[in-house]
């Protein structure tokens, strides 16, 4: 019996200390909220969807307030754009349709079997990634096509399309650091192209 | 000195947490998908790790140990994690806004993670001192932060590899975490502690 009271004495002791300290702690090291997260959430629409890659409106509030972009939030619009960027002090740019950053690369697929050999595309072709002869079927050297459309208009038979490329294991690379990436001053000469090669 | 050299070495490659005693799982799967995230959790973790086993050892010490209630270990442990993670988070939360943005929502997680407790728990089966309980934990979060950063790395790579539809995302994940432990056997009988 003096035991069971001594361990239950023992644990109440420890949890009081423990929540002296908490408390202390607590009103010690004590932080006004955030004014200007209060600020953008209230901006924000609270429909709580999660489309902005936050689970709710007020994670997205806090992610604004840490540099994130003003242009994810689908349900509030350009005018929640427009309000935000009244508020920090930004441009206000066009909301990210399709969230999830549209870095697709696209490449021409010339449907082989259609093709009537008229040489209109390889004259097209700004980088000569078209490979063929007059009446010879044509086709497109994957690696060398930028993507940029400009064969699909002139062939009559109309057998080009515009095919979405994904990353793949091959053409996967690191993130540029947030620093450089995320500034417009772009050092590095190769990072200022677009990344369409391969 | 060499013995605290072989702790560091034990805890961070041949008893490593995380792929040989499968603590702290959950984690491990759980934020491994992002790399940035990963290396937040890792320095959350290595923070209330070394923290929370000079705490549990202080406690079992001073306070179980005199009046004989060794038997309570587990339940005194649990407190005193949760205790110190809180604490951390508010000290951190004040004193250094940039740090709690960096660890963020990985500190209020750590309550969770059972290698914290594992090491607390075996601090005291192994008979650690201070010093060896201080750099058990600091090892154990060292290893786990090791694997965790290795792991979500190949993760992030293997998310744009061609993976067989049925294999994709945690599926794949368990088979390199299961072949990242087989790795971590050729370390077995290393060092012998």
């Amino acid at each position: 019996m003096l035991t069971v009271l001594l361990a239950i004495g023992v644990l109440v002791l420890l949890s009081l200390i423990f929540g002296a300290i908490l408390g202390y702690a607590n009103v010690r090291f004590h932080v006004e909220g955030d004014p200007i997260v209060e600020q953008i959430d209230a901006l924000l629409p609270q429909t709580q969807c999660g489309q902005c890659g936050h689970p709710g409106c007020r994670p997205y509030a806090e992610a604004i307030a840490n540099g994130e972009a003003i242009n994810h939030c689908p349900p509030g619009g350009q005018a929640t754009i427009q309000a935000l960027a009244d508020l920090l002090d930004v441009e206000a740019i066009p909301l990210d349709g399709d969230h999830g950053e549209e870095t697709a690369t696209k490449v021409a697929v010339i449907r082989e079997d259609e093709c009537i050999g008229c040489t209109k595309c390889i004259q097209a072709c700004p980088v000569d990634a078209i490979l063929g002869a007059a009446k010879q079927m044509h086709t497109v050297i994957a690696d060398e096509c930028t993507g940029c459309d400009l064969c699909v208009e002139p062939c009559p038979v109309d057998c080009i399309d515009m095919v979405e490329v994904g990353v793949t294991a091959k053409t996967w690379s690191w993130d540029k650091p947030q620093g450089i990436a995320a500034s417009s001053l772009n050092i590095i000469v190769t990072d200022r192209q677009s990344e369409v090669a391969h | 000195m060499t013995e605290y050299l072989l702790i560091l070495v034990s805890t961070i490659l041949v008893n490593n947490f995380v792929l040989v005693q499968f603590l702290g799982l959950c984690p491990f799967m759980g934020v491994s998908g992002k790399l940035e995230t990963s290396i937040g959790m890792a320095m959350a973790t290595t923070f209330v790790l070394t923290l929370s086993s000079l705490c549990s050892y202080l406690t079992f010490t001073y306070i179980l140990q005199p009046f004989g209630l060794e038997y309570l270990q587990t339940i005194s442990f649990i407190l005193v994690i949760a205790v110190v993670v809180q604490f951390t988070e508010m000290v951190v939360r004040k004193t250094s806004p940039l740090l709690y943005r960096v660890l963020g929502i990985f500190l209020p997680l750590i309550t969770t993670n059972c290698a914290v407790l594992g090491v607390a728990l075996q601090n005291i089966s192994k008979q650690n001192g201070f010093v060896e309980s201080i750099l058990y934990g600091f090892g154990a979060a060292v290893g786990f932060s090791f694997v965790l950063i290795l792991f979500s790395a190949m993760r992030e790579r293997i998310n744009v590899a061609d993976v067989p539809v049925v294999f994709k995302g945690s599926a794949i994940g368990m088979i390199t975490a299961g072949l990242m432990a087989l790795a971590f056997m050729g370390f077995t009988a290393l060092v012998q502690i």
